[in-house]
């Protein structure tokens, strides 16, 4: 099994990829908006910790703080939630 | 090893209460309503018959069955006479041999003696019966009126008809009735003269799907396979599973050495009980298919012609390739695709190497594209990602609601049990924006058609809820004990909301408000109503939401946990399933275990030896959006075709095309290796042990009955990639693989070769709790524990139509090809289906100027192709409709990449699309047809050797 590097991190992430994972998020949004804000904001969250990988959540996370992607308001609540700060594997 | 043999009873065997008869001095009891016949088969003693076999209703036409029964005047036939209690029975007298052969006389009187070299010879009922009578001599001679010259029918592929022969049993017609419920054969003319007829012309242009049924009913060789007639009677059979859908029908393999003969659906399969489809039991020619590539091959460049190599070189090639890419661009950079036509063991070797050897979670199956709501619908909300009844179950159920699914089509055994259900009266309610033929058939009709527009499936199952809901239907009862309070009284405050109202949704899902009112007052009253769902449920944007909207359906009626009731996924391909169960998405261990959960990934490290990755991985999807980002480097694909099955053909074409190193295991050549570098040859079903799991989790064997064409089996090939990446397995049999399955998912803990050997086959959970497995789950409470309501907002599909796309396009599949087509096109099954078409409203049509068999190009968003029209009431004005069988056409790439909001699965069911005349194909499939030529060369082949 090969260890390192985790990935190649010079690779810039283009509008679309992004756009993307936004609009992803946004569906995932979409389908918890009719909980409670508190419950959905976790539920969001909680649906992309299981089922992103960490780079995924990574980029979007990025692109959510360097301003390049608009999420759905729901989803940019989530942000805090979101596993992504943490590991250095992803 | 012989010829496999079940008892035939001569009629079906009741279940009621008990009644004791006396035959031939001896004693048996059986079920009230059995009949004479059959109590006499309970022990042993064979009573003469020609029109009667045990999968038909007694018919009492040959009269050979006679017996004295004391007490009663006359020889009854014994077939049609129901056993009672106290009869006295005597099957064997002089009067009664001589009564049989007088019958046996005038049957053979009309029937040509060429026994020697009849195709039947050896397994001919009537041959077999004259023997037992001691008919030794015909009275009438043989020069009499006869049927000898007429001309026979070979229209159908597969079998033929040979009126010669035939005896008029009317086994066939019967069989074509209450088996399959296709009612295609007739009985022609009165006495001497009467002939069994197919429609008005032949079988081919008859109603005929080719089940097999008749052929496999007939007591003569007037309808018998073709391959028996080309190659004589085979010597043994094997009991293997059917390797096309999910129904999972039981089969006998019947052989010559190492040659098939033919596959006979076994009676004691109780997927099938018997029956079976064209698929399973005449499409196998594909497995010995000259097209089968059975030598390693590689290439530096997709561009270069395939080199056949070693299985050593090919297989350090993949190895070194992936090894290349982790170390150059990441640990995540390679991934697989498992696939569900493959076995369960060759599945969880696939995901173990890709977890172990490769060091992530990068494995997904194709179930991604299709049923991957269904697990998460069904988890989310019952606690587990499957079906919860077995097919027999239909057998009890009043009323069925059957949702985006075409079973006479894609699940055809099963739709034989339905219709049979149906024409014992239960009620039919079918959600489909197409007209299939479940909503009127021969003696069939539902009583209601909701015809909605694609992509509407949400607001629709929300109406019925709001009508349940509203009109006080709910099971209280069962809901405070069965569920979770507050989540059901969240769901059932937004449901009663008025925007959830039959009334309001009418306008956008075209469907009549007074309809739904009454479907679903009609599924909510009904003593047990089951759903039954297909792909027209899970593959759209809001596929999961539908999922826990047919659930919060079944549970708010308390319609889950008993015989009759249910909510049924019917799966696609054959082992969906069981790909799933065996841990093939990329967040899941087998058994559908987060790869969070430490516990459940010690185990597994435990086993192993080695640390296992806790984040979940990527999605095929993913994976082919991080290629074309430049990140994902190396995909090893086992037995599927993404470059024809997923959607957005092109975008999956630059993802493939961005990678350094893709491996396909497969039969064929496919679309998708002509985007790879490393070839391994897979293997057939017939060349392999292993199991499959259906669509109601029953796991059965699939047995081999010829080596392996390439001298490997998968699994074997994946182990030694494995160990050339460095993470040696040391599995000896299949059997090693299950075992190791079982010990470490908690609901196959039960479940061995063993076991299965003895059971036939198991539904799991098969484990302590339920050592003989599970046939209905949920019965006392949720395997979540409590049910869970979800709150299901209806979010429309971001696919519009508009000025440029006017149309929406839906896709669906037929009866006698499956999935994309590889091994049905390779078989006569082409008979039927030799292209795919579009099917378009006359309204559509006519605005178009468009008429049958006119050359149109079909549009999106995503691409263009160009396919012939067929004009069809079918659809509904505005929707369009085709098949994706055949890679030339291309279907996929016309749809978008919209997905499942949950799963990622493909909104295959809506696409805005526009339709236009052409006499020209499109620029796609000009490119792709030479490409399939180049891409497809190999050194030293002419390139017709490819398909
Ligand atoms: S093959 Fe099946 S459908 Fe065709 S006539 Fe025979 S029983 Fe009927
Ligand atoms: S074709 Fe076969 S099953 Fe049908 S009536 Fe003739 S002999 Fe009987
Ligand atoms: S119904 Fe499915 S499993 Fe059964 S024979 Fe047909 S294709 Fe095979
Ligand atoms: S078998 Fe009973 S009448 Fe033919």
């Amino acid at each position: 099994m090969t260890k390192e590097p985790e990935h190649a991190s010079t690779v810039e992430i283009d509008a679309d990829y992004k756009a993307k994972l936004a609009h992803m998020a946004g569906q995932i949004a979409d389908f918890f908006k009719s909980y409670p804000e508190e419950q959905a904001v976790h539920s969001i969250a909680d649906h992309i910790n299981q089922f992103w990988s960490p780079r995924m959540r990574a980029d979007f996370l990025a692109a959510c703080r360097d301003g390049s992607i608009h999420p759905h308001p729901l989803a940019g609540k989530a942000i805090g939630q979101i596993r992504g700060g943490g590991r250095k594997d992803g | 090893m012989g010829l496999i043999k079940e008892i035939d009873y001569g009629t079906p065997i009741r279940v009621g209460g008990d009644v004791a008869l006396t035959i031939d001095g001896q004693t048996v009891t059986v079920p009230a309503g059995t009949s004479v016949m059959a109590a006499a088969m309970r022990l042993g003693t064979q009573i003469p018959k020609l029109c009667a076999t045990d999968s038909l209703e007694a018919f009492g036409a040959c009269r050979l069955c006679l017996v004295e029964i004391e007490g009663r005047r006359g020889t009854p036939a014994s077939c049609t006479t129901p056993a009672e209690s106290g009869m006295v029975v005597r099957t064997q007298t002089p009067r009664l041999a001589e009564l049989r052969k007088g019958v046996m006389e005038l049957t053979i009187s009309d029937h040509p003696l060429d026994c020697l070299t009849c195709a039947a010879n050896g397994d001919c009922e009537l041959q077999t019966q004259a023997g037992v009578v001691g008919l030794r001599e015909v009275r009438y001679g043989f020069d009499g009126a006869n049927h000898f010259a007429d001309a026979r029918d070979t229209s159908n592929p597969y079998f033929t008809y040979d009126p010669a022969k035939c005896i008029v049993c009317n086994r066939c017609a019967r069989a074509c009735e209450e088996v399959q419920g296709t009612f295609a054969l007739t009985v022609t003319g009165r006495g001497f003269a009467s002939r069994i007829a197919a429609g008005a012309t032949d079988f081919l242009g008859s109603e005929c799907v080719s089940c097999g049924a008749c052929v496999q009913a007939c007591p003569t060789a007037t309808l018998i396979e073709n391959s028996v007639i080309a190659q004589g009677q085979p010597e043994h059979a094997t009991i293997t599973t059917c390797a096309y859908c999910g129904v999972g029908c039981a089969f006998k393999v019947e052989m010559q050495g190492d040659r098939v003969v033919r596959m006979v659906p076994y009676k004691d399969g109780k997927a099938n009980e018997g029956h079976s489809c064209v698929k399973g039991r005449f499409a196998w020619g594909y497995a010995t298919h000259k097209d089968r590539i059975t030598k390693p091959m590689i290439r530096d460049k997709i561009t270069d012609p395939w080199r056949e190599v070693s299985w050593q070189e090919a297989i350090d090639r993949a190895a070194d390739g992936f090894k290349r890419i982790q170390t150059r661009y990441g640990r995540t950079a390679v991934g697989a695709v498992t696939s569900s036509r493959c076995t369960n063991e060759e599945v969880f070797v696939v995901q173990k190497l890709v977890r172990a050897a490769f060091g992530n979670n990068n494995v997904d199956t194709c179930a991604r594209v299709c049923h991957s709501p269904t697990g998460y619908g069904l988890k989310t909300t019952l606690g587990t990602s499957a079906g919860t009844q077995d097919f027999k179950s239909v057998d009890k159920a009043d009323v069925i609601l059957l949702i985006g699914a075409n079973p006479t089509d894609g699940h055809p055994v099963f739709a034989s049990r339905l219709k049979k259900r149906l024409r014992q009266g239960a009620r039919l309610i079918a959600i489909d924006p197409r007209r299939i033929d479940l909503v009127k058939s021969p003696h069939i009709r539902a009583d209601y058609h909701l015809q909605l527009k694609p992509g509407t499936n949400v607001a629709l199952i929300n109406a019925f809820a709001h009508v349940i809901v509203t009109e006080g239907l709910i099971d209280r009862d069962y809901v405070r004990e069965r569920c979770e309070a507050a989540d059901f009284e969240a769901w059932a405050k937004f449901i009663a909301e008025p925007r959830n109202a039959p009334e309001a949704v009418e306008p956008f899902t075209g469907v009549p408000a007074a309809d739904i009112r009454a479907a679903a007052r009609l599924y909510a009253g009904a003593p047990n109503a089951a759903i039954y769902y297909g792909l027209g449920v899970t593959e759209h944007s809001q596929g999961s939401t539908m999922v826990m909207g047919m659930a919060n359906l079944a549970m708010a009626t308390g319609n889950i946990g008993r015989d009759g009731v249910g909510i049924n996924p019917l799966r696609g391909q054959n082992n969906v399933q069981g790909s799933c169960d065996m841990g093939s998405f990329p967040h899941e261990l087998s058994g559908y275990r987060h790869v969070s959960e430490d516990a459940t990934r010690q185990a597994f490290e435990a086993m192993w030896g080695v640390p296992l990755d806790p984040e979940p991985g990527l999605r095929i999807s993913n994976m082919l959006d991080e290629a074309v980002e430049g990140v994902f480097k190396g995909l090893y694909v086992q037995g599927e075709d993404i470059a024809q099955s997923d959607p957005n053909t092109q975008h999956v074409i630059a993802g493939l095309t961005a990678m350094e190193c893709v491996v396909v295991q497969d039969l064929f050549l496919n679309e998708t290796a002509k985007y790879a570098h490393v070839f391994l040859p897979g293997t057939s079903f017939l060349e392999k042990d292993g199991t499959f799991t259906n669509a109601e989790r029953r796991i059965s064997r699939v047995r081999q009955v010829m080596a392996p064409m390439a001298g490997k089996t998968e699994w074997q090939v994946t182990m030694e990639l494995s160990a050339a990446l460095g993470y040696p397995m040391t599995y000896r049999h299949e059997s090693e693989i299950m075992d190791e399955i079982a010990h470490l998912t908690p609901g196959f803990a039960g479940v061995s070769y063993a076991r299965l050997d003895e059971l036939g086959s198991v539904q799991w959970p098969c484990n302590d709790a339920a050592p003989l497995g599970t046939p209905i789950m949920h019965v006392d409470r949720f395997v979540r524990g409590k049910g869970r309501f979800m709150i299901t907002e209806y979010v429309p599909t971001e696919e519009r139509t508009g000025p440029r796309f006017p149309l929406i396009l839906t896709t669906g599949r037929i009866l006698s090809q499956y999935n994309v087509g590889a091994q049905t096109r390779r078989t006569a099954n082409v008979a039927w289906h030799d292209e795919d078409v579009l099917e378009i409203h006359p309204f559509d049509a006519e605005n178009r100027g468009i008429r049958s068999g006119d050359l149109v190009s079909l549009s999106s968003r995503s691409g263009d192709i160009s396919l012939r029209a067929e004009v069809s009431e079918r659809m509904q004005p505005g929707v369009v409709y085709t098949t994706f069988h055949h890679a030339v056409t291309g279907a996929n790439v016309i749809t978008t990449d919209y997905s499942d909001w949950a799963t990622s699965c493909p909104e295959y069911k809506v696409t805005a699309v526009e339709v236009r005349r052409t006499n020209s194909l499109s620029q796609w499939q000009e490119q792709d047809r030479a490409s399939g030529v180049t891409q497809r060369r190999i050194a030293g082949q002419t390139p017709e050797a490819a398909e």
